[in-house]
C-alpha cells in the first residue's frame, strides 16, 4: 500500500521556460538511469531479498525514488509550460509535441520510450545489490552532467539535492551488501 | 503571491525540512545498528512532523489521502494546489 502526500520532497523553483533543458531533464524521468527505473528496480527486488535489513532498505529507497520522480516531473512541467508549437519545434521537441503535446512521457533525452530492459532482477542478493549500487552511481553521474548543462539556478538547486540523494543511496546499498556477504559466509556456500 | 499562498508555501517548507530528516534517518536505521540516540531523535522529529502536519491541515485541508488526514468541507484536497501548481 502506498499513500500520497500532497507535497514535494524538496521545493522546486524554476526561473523561466527552457525547452532545451527540459529535453535533457526528461531522461531522469524515463531514461535508463532515471527515477522511474530506480523505483521499479528496487521495489521489485524486495520479494527475493533474503536479508531483512536489505528488504527494508529496498522498500524505503524505492519509495523515495517515487518522490524524486515527482520532483523531475514538476521541473519538466514547469520548464515546458506555455511553450508554443513553434518553440517546441525550435528546441527539437516537434516529435514530442506531435505525440504528447505538453504532456510528460517516460522517455530518455533522445525520445526513446522507457523499457524494462533498463532494470535487472537476478534473484541473487549480491548481484542485485551490485546492480543497485551501479545504478545509483550512474544516476549521480547523470545529475552531474545535467547540472553542467543547466544555467537555471532553481533547477540546479533541485538537481544538486537529487545528486546528493544518489550518493546516500549508494552508501546505504553498500552497507546492505556487506550484510548480505556476511549472511553468505555464515551459510558456508563456498 | 497573496498572503495565503505565502503561508501555504511556508508550512510546506517547514514540513519538507522535518520530513527530509526523517527519510534520512529511516534509511540510516535500515542498515545500521539501532543507536538509542538516533531512535530518540527519530521519535522527536516524528512528533514535530505530526504537529506541522496538523497545522497545515487546519489551514489547507488534507495532506494525505485515504483518511490519513481528516476530511473537511469545502474540500481542500480537491481545491488546494498540487505540488506542480505551486
Ligand atoms: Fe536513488
Amino acid at each position: 500500500m502506498w499513500i500520497y502526500e500532497k507535497k514535494l520532497q524538496y521545493p522546486v523553483r524554476v526561473e523561466k521556460c527552457d525547452l532545451t533543458l527540459a529535453k535533457y531533464l526528461i531522461t531522469q524521468y524515463g531514461g535508463p538511469d532515471g527515477e522511474l527505473s530506480a523505483a521499479l528496480r528496487y521495489l521489485n527486488q524486495r520479494y527475493s531479498m533474503p536479508n531483512r535489513k536489505a528488504m527494508a532498505l529496498l522498500t524505503d529507497i524505492g519509495t523515495e525514488e517515487f518522490a524524486h520522480l515527482e520532483i523531475i516531473a514538476t521541473l519538466v512541467h514547469k520548464l515546458i509550460k506555455g511553450a508554443t508549437p513553434e518553440q517546441m519545434q525550435a528546441a527539437g521537441l516537434a516529435s514530442h509535441f506531435a505525440d504528447h503535446e505538453h504532456a510528460l512521457f517516460y522517455v530518455d533525452a533522445e525520445g526513446h520510450p522507457w523499457t524494462a530492459e533498463y532494470i535487472q532482477a537476478k534473484g541473487d542478493p549480491i548481484a542485485d545489490l551490485h546492480e543497485d549500487i551501479a545504478a545509483e552511481e550512474k544516476a549521480r553521474a547523470t545529475y552531474e552532467a545535467l547540472i553542467a548543462l543547466s544555467d537555471d539556478s532553481g533547477v540546479k538547486d533541485a538537481l544538486r539535492f537529487l545528486r546528493e540523494r544518489e550518493i546516500v543511496h549508494s552508501q546505504r546499498f553498500s552497507e546492505a551488501l556487506v550484510l548480505v556477504r556476511e549472511d553468505k559466509e555464515q551459510q558456508k556456500f563456498f | 503571491m497573496n498572503e495565503r499562498d505565502t503561508l501555504l508555501r511556508r508550512l510546506i517548507f517547514d514540513l519538507q525540512k522535518v520530513s527530509f530528516a526523517l527519510v534520512e534517518l529511516q534509511l540510516y536505521l535500515d542498515t545500521n545498528e539501532a543507536d538509542p540516540q538516533v531512535i530518540h531523535d527519530f521519535n522527536q522529529l516524528s512528533e514535530l512532523q505530526n504537529n506541522l502536519k496538523r497545522r497545515y491541515e487546519t489551514e489547507f485541508g488534507p495532506l494525505l489521502q485515504y483518511g490519513y488526514s481528516p476530511a473537511e468541507y469545502p474540500q481542500g484536497w480537491v481545491e488546494n494546489p498540487w505540488p506542480w501548481e505551486l
